[in-house]
C-alpha cells in the first residue's frame, strides 16, 4: 500500500470539509478500498473515515417506508427484525454478502457509492426503486447507477442513506462466484403498487441493469413458471473464465425464477 | 505517522505508526502478538481474524488507526491463565487442526460464532459461517465437529451459571 494520510470525520459536514485535502477518497467500512489500495488498484493520498458518524448509522422503520443509514454495516441489514418482517429479500440479501468479517465491517452506502458490476445492493436498489440521498441531494437509483464502478456521485458528496418504500413482494438469488462469492449473476425481483421489477447484477457489461424480459414476464404471472422458456439476450452480457455471456444469460433466468419464488414463499 | 491506542486483550496499547499500517501488522510488528496470522493478504482465508469491539473482522483488512479507540481481542486473549477457553480445547480434544496456521483464525471466527447463535448450532450453519476462512489442510471435518463440541459446552456452561444465578 502507498502512503496515505488518515482523517476520522465526526460529522457528515466535517467529511465534506476534510475531503478537500489532497487526492482524498471516503473511507467506509474498507472491505472493497483496503484491499484496492493494498494492490494498488486505489491510492488516494488521504482517507476520510466516515465510521465514526452517528448520523450514518441505524435503520428506520416505519409502516412500509424504510430508511438505512449508509454506515450500517452488512450484518446490522441482514439481522435488523423489523426490516426482516417488511423486506426480508434485502435482509437475505445482506446475509450473503461476502463473509461473516467481512459483514462486519461492510456498509451499505460504501457498496452503493463503490457500484462493483458484481455487488448484491445496486441489483436491490435499482428493483426497489429506491432513493439514494447523499449530502446535497436525493438520486433515484434509476438514475445513480452509471456503469462499471461509476455512480451519479461528485467525487466529493456523499452518501448518507438509502430510503424506499416496501414492495408488497420482493426476492433476491444469486449465483455466487466459488471463489470471490461474488455474484456471477444476482436477479433482485418486486411487485409493488407501481408494478413488476427485475434488477440483475453480476451479468451485465455495463454494470447493474433492470432486465425487461423478465419484468414482462413476471407483469403477466407474478411465477417462476412465467419465465418458462423466457430467454434473455446475451448480447451486452460479461463474459471471462468463468462464464460465457449466454451462460450468463441463461443464468439470469434461473436466479430469476429462484427469486420469484423465494418472493411468493 | 499518527498516534493509535487501544486495548488489547485487556491492556492499554499504543504507539506511532504510519496511516498505512495494517491492524494485523501493529499487533505482530509493533505488540509482539504474532499468534495472529496472515495467510493470503487478500481479506479471503481469515488467518487474521481478530474480534474489533466484540466482533469478528479480519485484520489484514484494517488500517490499525481505524482501530484506534477500539478494544481487540486477539487468539492470546482467549485462554484464562493455564486453562484454554472452550474453544481451544474443542480444537484440542477433536483434532480441529493438522499444520495449525488457520487455527487462530478458525478459533476467532467460532468464538464469535457461538455468541451470535446461543441458541445453538447445527452442522450446516458452521459451515455457512466458516465461508471466510480457509484450511489449507483442508480439514474441515474436524474443525466443524471441534466448533459443535464447544458451542454445546458453552451453551451448557452457560445455563449452569443462569441456574446458580436465579
Amino acid at each position: 500500500m502507498y502512503s496515505v494520510n488518515y482523517h476520522r470525520a465526526t460529522s457528515v459536514a466535517d467529511a465534506a470539509k476534510k475531503i478537500k485535502s489532497g487526492d482524498a477518497k471516503y473511507l467506509s467500512g474498507g472491505m472493497t478500498l483496503i484491499p484496492a489500495m493494498k494492490t494498488r488498484l486505489a491510492a488516494p493520498s488521504d482517507l476520510v473515515d466516515l465510521n465514526h458518524i452517528a448520523d450514518l448509522k441505524g435503520i428506520k422503520v416505519s409502516g412500509k417506508s424504510i430508511t438505512i443509514g449508509a454506515a450500517t454495516t452488512h450484518f446490522d441489514v441482514a439481522n435488523d427484525e423489523k426490516l426482516k418482517k417488511v423486506c426480508p429479500a434485502l435482509s437475505h440479501l445482506a446475509s450473503h454478502i461476502g463473509d461473516p468479517a467481512v459483514r462486519h465491517r461492510g456498509t451499505i452506502g460504501g457498496s452503493v457509492a463503490n457500484n462493483d458490476p458484481a455487488a448484491d445492493y445496486p441489483s436491490a436498489l435499482l428493483a426497489l426503486g429506491a432513493t439514494v440521498v447523499t449530502n446535497k441531494r436525493q438520486i433515484a437509483a434509476d438514475k445513480f447507477f452509471k456503469g462499471l464502478f461509476e455512480t451519479a456521485l461528485k467525487d466529493d458528496e456523499i452518501v448518507t442513506a438509502v430510503t424506499f418504500t416496501a414492495p408488497a413482494k420482493s426476492g433476491y438469488a444469486k449465483f455466487p462466484n466459488p471463489a470471490s462469492r461474488y455474484a456471477m449473476t444476482g436477479v433482485f425481483v418486486t411487485k409493488g403498487k407501481d408494478g413488476v421489477r427485475a434488477a440483475v447484477t453480476g451479468a451485465g457489461d455495463d454494470g447493474v441493469f433492470r432486465s425487461k424480459e423478465i419484468e414482462a414476464a413476471l407483469t403477466k404471472k407474478f411465477e417462476a413458471s412465467a419465465l418458462e422458456g423466457v430467454t434473455v439476450p446475451s448480447g451486452s452480457l460479461m463474459g471471462d473464465i468463468h462464464a460465457t455471456p449466454e451462460y450468463r444469460a441463461n443464468l439470469v433466468v434461473v436466479m430469476a425464477k429462484r427469486a420469484v419464488a423465494a418472493a411468493n414463499a | 505517522m499518527s498516534e493509535v491506542s487501544l486495548v488489547v486483550n485487556g491492556r492499554k496499547v499504543s504507539g506511532a505508526v504510519e496511516d498505512r499500517t495494517l491492524l494485523v501488522h501493529f499487533l505482530r510488528e509493533h505488540l509482539g502478538l504474532t499468534g495472529t496470522h496472515v495467510g493470503c493478504d487478500t481479506s479471503q482465508c481469515g488467518a487474521c481474524v481478530v474480534h474489533v469491539d466484540g466482533k469478528a473482522t479480519k485484520s489484514c483488512t484494517m488500517l490499525a488507526i481505524q482501530a484506534s479507540g477500539s478494544t481487540v481481542t486477539t487468539i492470546e486473549g482467549l485462554a484464562n491463565g493455564a486453562d484454554l477457553h472452550p474453544v481451544q480445547a474443542a480444537f484440542k480434544e477433536h483434532h480441529g487442526l493438522q499444520c495449525g496456521f488457520c487455527t487462530p483464525g478458525m478459533i476467532m471466527t467460532a468464538t464469535d460464532m457461538i455468541r451470535r447463535h446461543p441458541e445453538g448450532l447445527d452442522e450446516t450453519t458452521v459451515r455457512a459461517e466458516l465461508e471466510g476462512n480457509i484450511c489449507r489442510c483442508t480439514g474441515y471435518h474436524n474443525i466443524v465437529k471441534a466448533i459443535l463440541a464447544a458451542s454445546k459446552t458453552m451453551s451448557k456452561a452457560s445455563k449452569s451459571k443462569a441456574k446458580k444465578a436465579a
